[in-house]
């Protein structure tokens, strides 16, 4: 799979949740995209990545 | 000395002067949602008003105070206002023939639909992290065929050029460099600021100008 623009290792039932907990990210300042699609927060547990999908994460930092 | 305000046909002649008539159509009849009136979102709409956009809906719950005059579009007179007034009477001065709504209201879940449903194009000018995630995700969801112009890193001051614009998603843009962030206590300075507002302005003006299938 690749994680915003990288190669990254795919283990079988990985969820949009276990990967974001594996990279440290706080689920309350991202946005994920899968194949180009937004994945709904609510999904984020059962929300299944395959090997060959592109996620992007879009982790927000503070200031405006 | 009363100062004559032009009339609505000199204002367009003036844009005739440095963009071609179709252009000009085009901006007069987009319409833009600003979510957050602060040091993007003042910025933003002032750009966007500048380049001739028609039709502009301004979102902020907060009133303009005196930690807001070092990087956001508002001036002394303006303490103590609601920022969605004190902000329209800026944008009204550049174009008077302006069409503004206001919202002083916070953005929620619960309001994405009925803030956002008539916009063409929907600008995220938020500060906090929480809210920038918290909009972006509803739009998406919601409107997955708006674009959606976004915000994250600005802080600090130098680094001009590492201020980019990238398409996330089909309709989904982010400027700024991604990482700089208020939480690294490296405040937030008005050039910096400044810039990352003209990256999502002229995205926004990018999008309405290559736009062939609307109105």
């Amino acid at each position: 799979m690749i994680v915003n623009g990288e190669k990254t290792v795919w283990k079988a039932g990985l969820t949009v949740e276990g990967l974001l907990k594996a990279g440290n990210y706080r689920t309350d300042r991202v946005a994920v995209e899968k194949n180009g699609k937004i994945v709904p927060k609510k999904n984020y547990a059962t929300e299944e990545i395959m090997e060959e999908d592109r996620i992007e994460i879009v982790s927000f930092v503070g200031g405006g | 000395m009363e100062k004559r305000i032009p009339c609505r046909e000199d204002l367009q002649n003036a844009l005739l002067a440095r963009c071609t008539g179709e252009e000009v159509e085009k901006l007069r009849n987009a319409e833009v949602a600003v979510a957050g009136l602060g040091g993007l979102g003042s910025h933003v709409s002032v750009f966007l008003v500048r380049a001739g956009v028609g039709h502009l809906h301004l979102i902020d719950f907060d009133k303009v105070d005196l930690t807001n005059l070092n990087r956001q579009h508002y001036f002394i007179s303006h303490l103590g206002m609601d920022k969605t007034e004190a902000l329209k009477e800026q944008l009204l001065q550049i174009n008077p023939w302006l069409d503004i709504r206001t919202s002083c209201e916070r953005v929620t879940e619960e309001n994405i639909p009925r803030l956002f449903q008539s916009a063409d194009i929907i600008c995220e000018a938020f500060d906090r992290p929480e809210n920038k995630a918290m909009l972006v995700n509803g739009c998406l969801e919601l409107f997955p065929e708006k674009p959606l112009i976004c915000a994250s890193g600005m802080g600090g001051f130098g680094r001009s050029n590492t201020i980019i614009t990238r398409q996330v998603g089909r309709n989904f843009y982010l400027c700024g460099d991604g990482t700089s962030g208020i939480e690294e206590g490296q405040g937030l300075a008005a050039p910096r600021v400044a810039l990352c507002a003209s990256h999502e302005a002229n995205q926004i003006l990018e999008l309405i100008l290559n736009d062939t299938k609307k109105k």
